[in-house]
């Protein structure tokens, strides 16, 4: 069972309460979640660690609004959203969440300037794609493709791509699965960064317990339950950090 | 016991169950096509040739006012001349109880003994007039079933100005007559044209013929100069009102039957080639990408042990099983259509049709065609598969490098959505798959104005030819020429409310060694009844002097505008005038020329006469009046304006119709098969972007659109070209058509045409862009979160 909540309801932006996701896979239910209570602050940079398998990934998406929970309600500052339809869920990560993916997910077809324009233009209040790869320090690379730039290069465009419409949440899988340790150093700062500078609350998802060192908050997540949760007081810079 | 390869084979079609069954559609249509016009055109030529061969049709014709029995054997002495069957042939009216209109009949004599040594007719039932019995004759059959005759029946009949009462003892067909169209007809008129066989000393005696004809049939030597012997038979028969000897290619029904043929040969490479082109270029997007999709399986495959032949095989069976269902639906299809196509055929061509169930050699040649075709689609793909190292083949392949495309360039473009460049730019990194799409598309198109435009054109003719240049309700011709005042009185009839006449002569033109039989149409200067047009609709006027001509004699001629021509008479004098060619005209029938009347009867020089009347009636009084007018001994014959035209209008109304509706089913398979699969292997290749877009936010409408766009890019690139191609098609089919020196259509695509052609194969391409749509709703988001491509 997790900890009660040191911070009242009220300041969560969004919150998970009591979700369990059950997914039928043939004639076997796997629970991937069961009674899953996890809640997101303001400006925090939440770190979300557990091995394979333990349903961290299941929370994100529910969390994301990319799927919705078997029982249990998402809260997105104080709007159950767990009952939305299609059309709602996609006007909330449209208009509230940044995603970034393991794989970087970029268009192929767009250069790193377009694929960050390829949000801003579907977004109400964004960023210049100029000024978002400038935060992840790309300003000389914003006219190539992904097929010419690095890993570490594509994922800091996709997390250029996840910033730029200024979204409320930012949600990471694995962002640094894919990558080395120098270049994962590298994005992890990028994502601090965006977490400090523009104050957007970020949840990263990774089974490398060593990140969780640069978090506010971690929450452990087993075998579909939340194992532990605790406040960092020792947070260090992603640069510090070793695994 | 079937291997683990083939198991995945089959569950593998299974997974592309709706890609595979369009490309099978257009393989079966391919396949149809080509089954349905090789039989169609095996059937009809070989039917002709066993026809002709059996019942010795004639190589060489000639048409004379009357030479005694005698000069049959100076023309058999001709150089190459095998046989001369010298006939008797006469115009009749035949006053049908169930007709307003008498109907036209051409009685041809038969010989007093046993059966005509050339041109033989096929009694279908019934048996041959008996000599000594005058008034038995043979009917041609489909006269027969449309007024309900039988052997047994009577048919009135006017011989020479004298009402005879004559008997049906037989049914019967000719090769002179498989398409049977009476002299100055425009089509058949199964109800209102007869040809019918009677003894020649009945014939004879009717006519004052004995000892005497007035047609001669010919059959060649092999290897003769039929060149060389007409213009020996014409010198011969030049005494005897000859009116110029001519070979089979001029032969009216033979020549129509020809066309006919000559534009199924020509269709029967185009149509299939084009259907089983597609399929080609659909299999190979479909199978590339597969082959992309299963690198991993291949490699597994290759690293435990299989060979590349057996993956090559593995493959190669994939698209035979597809290939096979499109081929066997086509066959069936094809038998069917063929079947069908030539029961349509029965209805204008008759001819004892020999048709096998199925011609198992086209079917095989399809089959193979299609084999090849797809074989050659999948070639590349197979290649790849069979080349790939196993190790390779376990990595993912290398990331897809884009190009910013040179529309970029365009000012203004640079600033569209980037959903609009994702589309430009995966056109501009396929070119060729781009170029490909649209060229089906533009081919769908094409073949659906293909099936159609010739009833655009209908229209208009008939209301030039009917409406604003034949003004008359009936015309009237009359078996020799009758002095002007013979106008006044038929004026006088009952229920006419004008008349008109002019002077029709049969000539040969001749401009140095050029020449050919025709006629001059001598017209009134105050015409009201008659006027000229040419094709593009607009008025022409007939020249004070001088000859005008259409512009085809004046091609054969070699002839233009001011250059002095010779006219070469064949009635009167017989004299060879010179006249200066005045001016050409582009109309759609004939290859007639045109005078002011008054100038041919000085070219004849005669009296005014005229030798056909038009008339404007009252249709209350239409009945009155052609009955009066059957009683007129020498009328020949009696045309109805408005029945001509109705039975013109559901002839070709019929087959246009059907014609219409199959090659729109067969252009809609290839636009939906072209944007199914297309917009399938896109999705294929690009869902991973997609769902990414998705979770990024973007709508389902949204994402739709990127995937659709690049298909309605290729379907919009390929309307103006189809367009183009549908025009040039129509222009390359109507050269095909028919005898231009028949007639001529006039190049007309109605924009209603345009817009349907435009309309199907837009629904068709909607149709399947939903279908694909269905698809990208259940886009994985979660999936395309872990996995890289």
């Amino acid at each position: 069972m997790s900890e009660p909540n040191p911070n009242s309801e009220q300041s969560a932006i969004l919150a998970a309460h009591d979700v369990s996701k059950v997914y039928q896979m043939g004639d076997v239910e796997v629970h991937a979640l069961r009674g899953v209570n996890v809640s997101l602050y303001e400006a925090e940079l939440m770190v979300l660690l557990g091995p394979s398998g333990s349903g961290k990934s299941t929370l994100l998406n529910i969390l994301g609004a990319l799927d919705v929970p078997s029982s249990g309600r998402v809260v997105y500052r104080g709007q159950d959203i767990s009952g939305a339809d299609e059309r709602e869920l996609t006007e909330f990560r449209r208009e509230h969440v940044g995603f970034v993916f393991q794989f970087y997910n970029l268009v192929p077809s767009l250069t790193a300037r377009e694929n960050v324009a390829l949000v801003t233009e579907i977004s109400k209040t964004p960023l210049n794609p100029s000024e978002a790869l400038e935060l992840v320090g790309l300003t000389d690379r914003m006219d190539h493709f992904p097929a010419q730039l690095s890993g570490g290069e594509q994922q800091r465009v996709a997390i250029a791509r996840a910033v730029a419409k200024q979204p409320k949440i930012l949600l990471c899988d694995e962002p640094t699965g894919a990558l080395d340790f120098k270049t994962g150093i590298r994005v992890l700062e990028v994502i601090d960064e965006v977490n400090r500078s523009l104050g957007t609350t970020t949840a990263v998802i990774t089974h490398h317990a060593p990140i969780a060192s640069m978090a506010d908050r971690i929450i452990s997540l087993s075998d579909g339950k939340v194992a532990s949760e605790r406040t960092n007081d020792e947070k260090v810079s992603p640069a510090e950090l070793t695994w | 016991m079937v291997n683990v390869l083939d198991r995945k084979l089959f569950r593998d079609l299974t997974r592309l169950k709706g890609q595979a069954l369009t490309i099978a559609l257009v393989v079966a249509v391919g396949v149809a096509n080509y089954i349905t016009l090789r039989s169609a055109w095996r059937a009809l030529g070989d039917s002709r040739a066993a026809y002709y061969e059996q019942y010795r049709f004639a190589d060489v014709f000639a048409r004379l006012k009357r030479a005694p029995d005698s000069v049959a054997e100076q023309i058999h002495d001709v150089r190459g001349v095998a046989t001369v069957y010298p006939r008797v042939v006469e115009e009749v009216l035949l006053p049908m109880d169930d007709m307003i209109t008498p109907a036209h009949g051409q009685l041809i004599s038969l010989p007093a003994h046993g059966r005509p040594p050339l041109n033989d007719v096929y009694v279908k039932s019934g048996r041959f007039p008996e000599p000594g019995r005058g008034n038995e004759v043979l009917v041609y059959e489909p006269f027969a079933e449309e007024h309900g005759l039988r052997p047994g029946s009577t048919i009135p009949a006017i011989l020479n100005g004298k009402l005879h009462e004559l008997i049906v003892v037989g049914l019967a067909l000719s090769p002179e007559y498989v398409f049977a169209i009476e002299p100055g007809g425009i089509t058949s008129d199964d109800e209102r044209f007869a040809p019918m066989w009677m003894s020649e000393s009945a014939i004879a005696a009717a006519f004052q013929m004995e000892g005497a004809f007035n047609d001669a049939v010919l059959r060649l030597e092999p290897g003769a100069d039929e060149r060389a012997v007409l213009v020996a038979l014409d010198r011969i028969l030049e005494s005897y009102g000859g009116l110029g000897a001519y070979g089979r290619e001029l032969q009216i029904s033979d020549s129509i039957l020809d066309g006919e043929l000559a534009q199924i040969e020509a269709m029967v490479i185009v149509l299939p080639g084009v259907f089983l082109a597609v399929a080609a270029f659909l299999l190979n997007v479909v199978f590339s990408r597969m082959v992309t999709l299963q690198r991993g399986q291949i490699a597994v495959i290759k690293a435990v042990g299989y060979g590349n032949s057996t993956i090559a095989l593995h493959y190669v069976k994939m698209v035979c099983v597809i290939v096979l269902i499109g081929s066997l639906m086509g066959v069936g299809l094809g038998a069917w259509l063929a079947d069908a196509m030539l029961d349509l055929y029965a209805t204008f061509f008759r001819l004892p049709m020999t048709r096998g169930r199925i011609d198992l050699p086209v079917a095989i040649n399809a089959i193979i065609g299609s084999f090849l075709a797809a074989l050659l689609g999948i070639g590349f793909a197979v290649r790849t598969a069979v080349t790939l190292p196993p190790a390779e083949a376990m990595r993912p392949p290398s990331p897809a490098r884009y190009r910013a495309s040179p529309i970029e360039r365009v000012p203004g473009l640079r600033r569209v959505h980037q959903s609009t460049m994702m589309v430009f730019r995966e056109i501009w990194r396929r070119p060729l798959r781009t170029v490909l799409s649209s060229a089906g598309i533009a081919f769908a198109l094409a073949i659906i104005i293909l099936g159609r435009f010739g009833k655009d054109a209908h229209g208009p003719i008939l209301d030039l030819q009917f409406g604003r240049q034949q003004r008359e309700d009936i015309s009237v011709n009359f078996t020799n020429e009758v002095a002007n005042r013979g106008l006044g009185y038929l004026a006088h009839l009952p229920g006419v409310d004008q008349v008109d006449g002019y002077r029709v002569t049969p000539v040969r033109f001749r401009s140095g060694a050029r020449w050919r039989d025709s006629i001059v149409i001598g017209l009134p200067p105050d015409s009201h009844l008659r006027r000229l047009f040419n094709r593009q609709f607009r008025p022409a006027r007939l020249p004070h002097s001088g000859l005008l001509i259409t512009d085809v004699l004046a091609d054969i001629l070699d002839a233009k505008p001011g250059d002095i021509i010779e006219v070469e008479l064949k009635e009167g004098d017989r004299g060879t005038r010179r006249v200066q060619i005045s001016g050409t005209i582009d109309e759609a029938f004939g290859i007639q020329g045109y005078m002011q009347k008054s100038s041919l009867h000085e070219l004849l020089r005669e009296k005014p006469t005229i030798n056909t009347a038009l008339l404007r009636v009252d249709p209350a009084r239409e009945a009155e009046l052609q009955m009066r007018l059957t009683d007129i001994p020498t009328v020949q014959s009696i045309h109805r304006k408005r029945t001509l035209l109705e039975r013109f209008e559901e002839q070709t109304g019929q087959t246009m119709q059907v014609i219409t509706l199959i090659l729109t089913l067969f252009a809609t398979a290839i636009a939906v098969a072209v944007v199914y699969n297309n917009a399938r292997v896109s999705l294929s290749v690009r869902s991973r972007d997609l769902a990414t877009l998705r979770v990024l936010g973007f709508t389902r409408a949204e994402v739709s659109a990127i995937l659709l766009g690049e298909q309605a890019v290729q379907v919009f690139l390929g309307i103006p070209f189809g367009l183009l191609l549908g025009t040039f098609g129509a222009q390359g089919l109507l050269e095909l058509q028919a005898d231009p020196e028949q007639f001529r259509m006039p190049m007309l695509i109605a924009s209603r045409t345009y817009a349907f052609s435009v309309v199907v194969i837009l629904a068709a391409a909607v149709l399947s862009a939903l279908l694909v749509r269905r698809r990208l709703d259940s886009l994985d988001l979660i999936g395309v979160l872990k996995t890289r491509e």
